[in-house]
């Protein structure tokens, strides 16, 4: 193994009273990797997700990150070892401007206190231009110039997807979780999307898990794909190797492609 | 005219002490949709502090009062912490419950440690010491109380909307798992509110207590007049508060001078639902909008 495993879950498992959302999932994601987790409605990506940054917590099972056990942290805690995500139903300070949005994503990295910030210190002047340029690369980064000092709650959903993007680069994560990114976007803004998410990964150095209703694209971008179903992890392996694998093919691909594809990309996972 | 300018007058000082109020109370139904029903009490006790660090131990005005805000602040993030947040998961309705209780347990403390018997605070500012302003006649103590109170509105505006801390303040309030997952630490952000807003609070029992005197029950009145200022800008609106403090002791005193004192807060009630009717989210909230 020449990279270091980044996320490590070993028998993941949780229950909503009696209903099995999640069992015995296991999954290594190595540094600097672009993985994909599809399956069908309530398969139980979200879960696997919000299990990650500890919004739920596993009745069993272990997360590792970078080595150490995430169990029991609230997700502030974990946020600030590195992980960011996107919301599959976009959750974004609707009320607060763009360069706002993206401004409480640089608020783990400040380190000037209360006081010096009130008194306008020096040191504390010099952070925030630091941060206000890492915003200003974003907002660059992902052609969001023209809207900065729009209130968010006014733009458009493909616009809003890419503002949470924009704030989770801004905390500039190890780990970055994108839930369903591409959902409600037109055919050119996807491929964009497929740009963007590459970029992300070569140069800002950061490792990707995506859950992703978009078969074309998953199947473009990913490293490696793993497939839930009902919970359990019913294959692993190569972009290639999924598409003929049968469990897959029974579970996910058999059911009307194409147009069933852009219907499912509408509905929502549990 | 003069007596008009003398209603408005009276009517701003009172009204800038509803506003105060409002604003500790929307602070906190902002941040974490918790209607605080303790608050009035709780300003009530750090007055009664700030009285006893005042008489018992001769401090100055300035340090009495700080120490008073402190005591407030550390008690209102000590409820938060303690009572509220294990509690977190129960119903809007049963957490305002348990703001009434808080509000009994408080006035029993006050009652218990000080007495019910009227005292009256050594307030700097005199009450009988007035200024003619362009045949308007203010006292000392309702101008410093009305300066006061702008000050404290403007030091909380530019601690919410310029610093970092208020716009962690606002993203909690907004969004919290958003705020979670950037790392914002909610349950720090929360107590902090409590603090602040209870500090709010004995900033408005401090300003009231010369005109009302100490009593256990001082607050009574100026909390529900300080609700109704909220409900009436916009429960979810800070300048909102202001402008339904104003607007509610404004009426008050106009109403009081021309018609009657004994029904002035009859009519700032009926003002109140005349506003409601037409805005149901109130003159600058957002809430209701929101919900459609």
């Amino acid at each position: 193994m020449g990279t270091s495993v980044l996320l490590n879950i070993e028998g993941l498992s949780i229950a909503f009273g009696g209903v099995v959302a999640l069992s015995n999932v296991d999954l290594d994601v190595s540094s600097g990797a672009l993985i994909s987790i599809i399956g069908p409605n309530g398969a139980g990506k979200t879960t696997l997700f919000n299990c990650i940054c500890g919004l739920y917590h596993a009745d069993s099972g272990m997360i590792r990150f970078s080595g150490a056990s995430l169990a029991g942290l609230k997700p502030d805690a974990i946020a600030r070892r590195g992980i960011a995500r996107t919301f599959q139903n976009i959750e974004l300070f609707l009320r607060m401007t763009v360069l706002e949005n993206l401004l409480l994503g640089r608020h783990l990295h400040f380190r000037a206190g209360f006081a010096a910030a009130s008194l306008g210190a020096p040191h504390w002047r010099r952070e925030e231009i630091r941060h206000r340029e890492v915003a200003e690369q974003i907002l660059d980064f992902l052609d969001l110039q023209a809207v900065r000092d729009r209130r968010v709650g006014d733009l458009s959903l493909g616009r809003q997807r890419m503002v949470e993007l924009g704030r989770a680069l801004a905390t500039e994560p190890a780990l970055l979780l994108l839930d369903e990114p591409s959902s409600g976007m037109t055919a050119e803004e996807k491929e964009d999307l497929v740009f963007r998410i590459r970029d992300i990964r070569d140069e800002m150095n950061a490792t990707i898990i995506l859950v992703e209703h978009d078969l074309k694209l998953v199947m473009g971008i990913s490293d490696w794909i793993a497939v839930l179903d009902h919970g359990v992890k019913i294959a692993q392996g190569s972009p290639e190797q999924i598409q003929m694998h049968p469990d897959v093919i029974k579970a996910y691909l058999g059911e009307p492609t194409e147009g069933g594809a852009d219907a499912r990309t509408r509905g929502t996972a549990t | 005219m003069a007596l008009l300018g003398q209603y408005l007058v009276g009517g701003l000082a009172t009204g800038s002490l509803y506003a105060l109020v409002a604003l500790g109370i929307v602070l906190l139904y902002r941040s974490s949709r918790v209607l605080n029903f303790a608050h009035g009490d709780l300003a009530t006790f750090a007055t009664f502090v700030a009285f006893t660090l005042l008489t018992t131990f001769r401090l100055p005005f300035t340090m009495a009062t700080a120490g008073s805000l402190a005591v407030a602040a550390v008690a209102g993030a000590a409820f938060y912490l303690l009572i509220l947040r294990p509690t977190r998961d129960a119903t809007l309705l049963g957490i305002i419950v348990i703001t009434l209780g808080l509000a009994l347990v408080v006035n029993g403390a006050v009652v218990q440690i000080w007495g019910t018997e009227t005292k009256v605070f050594p307030f700097p500012l005199s009450d009988t010491k007035v200024y003619h302003l362009g045949g308007v006649v203010i006292s000392q103590v309702s101008i410093g109380s009305f300066l006061a109170g702008l000050v404290l509105m403007g030091l909380l505006y530019l601690l919410v909307q310029r610093t970092r801390i208020g716009l962690a303040m606002r993203a909690v309030s907004q969004n919290l798992v958003a705020a979670q997952a950037l790392g914002i630490p909610a349950k720090k952000i929360f107590a902090l509110t409590w603090g602040l807003a209870t500090a709010l609070g004995a900033c408005a029992g401090i300003l009231l207590a010369p005109v009302t005197f100490l009593d256990p029950f001082m607050m009574v009145d100026p909390f529900l007049k300080g609700f109704a200022a909220a409900v009436l800008g916009g429960i979810d609106s800070m300048p909102g508060a202001v402008l339904g403090g104003l607007v509610l002791g404004v009426a008050e005193s106009l109403f009081g001078g021309y018609v009657s004192v004994k029904f002035k807060t009859t009519m700032a009630f009926l003002i109140i639902i005349g506003v409601l009717i037409v805005r149901p989210e109130g003159m600058l909230g957002r809430e209701y909008k929101r919900r459609v």
